[in-house]
């Protein structure tokens, strides 16, 4: 009984403490688009990034801040390290291109 | 030198002029046919610019032309699979594979700044007529949904990278 009380009351003060966990947003890539084109995320955010196309993009970072790499038809995660309002665009198809507003 | 030049020049224009067969419109097996035609050339092409060209820039071209036509006619294959089409050769598809040999055989005579700058030339005249046809033959003429899509979205692909050859052409002056 006493146990279970201090288990409960440390998944409360835990829960308190530990701050909201970070966020999972998606982005997609379909027929040469990102989609959405301006997404907002936090510091710690993961990205989704679903590409649906049978080609290889990247999602690249103008300032340097990320590249990733997207196989084809697959989903990669990638966590957000810095903040900032960064624009991004696929090296192998530049037109395509997309802003990403990340908070701290 | 000048002849060479002026030889590739007359390639160039061939090339520009592959017209289409007029008249007859296309069946969808024909279709298909000339489309991965077309992207076989475009392979071919970037593998021997792979092995002989000098500018960086060149090469991360031809990579991404071998990158994505192969990826686009992987899907065309799988499409006609599907569809279970059978890809009907045709003149069109004759007269661009006739024409994208002797290309090869006339840039393998090159070297260096003057193939890079041939092949570059070469592949923004190319994808200009490819995109043409596709524009204004078969994707109008594609009776499957399915097809006239894929055929579309490599349209935008290959927009793409007729803008990125002039973009590399016009740096490599």
């Amino acid at each position: 009984m006493f146990p279970e009380r201090i288990a409960l009351l440390s998944v409360v003060v835990l829960g308190l403490i530990v701050p909201a966990r970070a966020a999972s947003i998606r982005i997609t890539i379909d027929k040469l688009v990102f989609s959405p084109t301006m997404a907002l995320a936090k510091v710690g955010d993961t990205v989704e990034w679903i590409n649906k196309d049978a080609l290889t993009h990247t999602a690249t970072a103008q300032n340097g801040n990320f590249d990733v790499t997207l196989p084809p038809s697959k989903t990669v995660s990638s966590v957000l390290k810095k903040a900032g309002t960064v624009d991004y665009y696929c090296r192998f198809h530049p037109n395509m291109k997309a802003t990403l507003t990340i908070a701290p | 030198m000048f002849k060479r030049i002026g030889t590739t020049i007359v390639m160039l224009c061939l090339t520009s002029s592959v017209g289409l067969s007029q008249g007859a419109k296309l069946s969808d097996p024909q279709i298909a046919h000339i489309a991965y035609t077309a992207g076989e050339i475009d392979i071919k092409a970037a593998k021997q610019a792979l092995g002989k060209a000098s500018s960086k820039e060149v090469k991360e071209f031809a990579q991404g032309m071998v990158r994505d036509h192969e990826a686009v006619n992987m899907q065309a294959l799988a499409l006609v699979k599907k569809l279970k089409v059978t890809p009907e050769d045709n003149d069109t598809s004759r007269a661009l594979s006739k024409q994208a040999s002797e290309m090869l055989d006339e840039l393998g005579k090159l070297k260096g700044a003057a193939f890079d700058k041939a092949y570059i030339t070469n592949e923004v005249a190319y994808h200009k007529t490819v995109n043409g046809a596709l524009d204004t033959q078969l994707i109008p003429s594609a009776s499957n949904p399915e097809l006239k899509e894929l055929l579309q979205a490599g349209l935008k692909l290959f927009q793409g990278h007729e803008q990125h050859a002039e973009h590399v052409a016009a740096d490599l002056k």
